[in-house]
């Protein structure tokens, strides 16, 4: 059941944010992933989204669904991460208050991406863009 | 319990009514939408006072069984489209999350303990 899907998004619309993972999640349930992996993948992938919107004004994501894992690839030339270290740790935040008005913004993001995936790899530079890949295990 | 039991017992308002007989097995209350993600369990009634089109995203990404407009808070017409068009059971009440979410917990332990009941 290879299959593998690409998507733009958006970086000026918020609200939409989600319409990737949401699609995401229809597919692999269409494709009979168990539902506790579609949810970790579903919840990783909508918060990288998130993030996407809020730091970098959008990017693209590709995802490949094999047998035996996903492998979700979230690329975009946004500001870099300066320090992951930081970013990683629970409650760290540099998104702005229109943002934490929402309900985003608890710094809670990127510790969801490792919590819901076996596996996550940031690759990132200060100017020029990050990209993550995180990859949740089927079998 | 279905999502209907919980809606007469709680006498909560249907804002969109997508699958009343959607197991409940747990609950949760938060406004901060990583938190609920990061902590809410599959099939929860989520307690909350956000009513934006993230909070539709968030229900679905979770999974949870509905979602609980507490307090009284109102839901924008993009907010009950997008739940219409995301198949999300989206309720409302003018009751405080504490009070909604005292009275579910204290009925789905009974449950627990008697699954006849």
């Amino acid at each position: 059941m290879n299959k593998r899907l690409h998507y733009v998004i958006d970086g000026d619309d918020f609200t939409s944010a989600g319409q990737a993972s949401g699609d995401v999640k229809k597919v692999l349930k269409t494709l009979g992933v168990p539902s506790e992996i579609v949810r970790k993948a579903s919840i990783a992938m909508y918060e990288g989204e998130i993030n996407m919107v809020i730091h970098a004004d959008g990017g693209v994501i590709d995802v490949d669904i094999m047998p035996d894992r996903i492998v979700m690839a979230l690329k975009d030339s946004g500001p870099g991460i300066p320090n992951v270290e930081e970013a990683m740790q629970a409650g760290f935040s540099t998104a702005p208050d229109t943002i934490r008005n929402l309900g985003f913004g608890a710094g809670m993001g990127l510790p969801n991406m490792k919590k819901y995936t076996d596996s996550m790899e940031i690759d990132t530079k200060v100017g020029v863009g990050t990209t993550i890949t995180m990859t949740v295990k089927i079998v | 319990m279905t999502l209907n039991e919980v809606i007469a017992a709680l006498g909560l308002e249907i804002v969109h009514l997508e699958d009343g007989e959607r197991r409940v097995e747990d609950g949760y209350c938060g406004d901060l939408l990583s938190w609920v993600m990061g902590r809410a369990a599959e099939n929860s009634l989520w307690i909350t006072i956000m009513s934006n089109l993230n909070t539709v995203a968030v229900a679905v990404m979770a999974d949870v069984a509905a979602v609980v407009m507490a307090e009284g808070v109102e839901a924008e017409d993009d907010v009950i489209r997008r739940a219409e068009q995301q198949g999300v059971n989206l309720l409302r009440s003018g009751e405080q999350a504490f009070a909604l979410a005292g009275r579910l917990y204290a009925m789905l332990k009974e449950r627990e303990h008697d699954p006849e009941v």
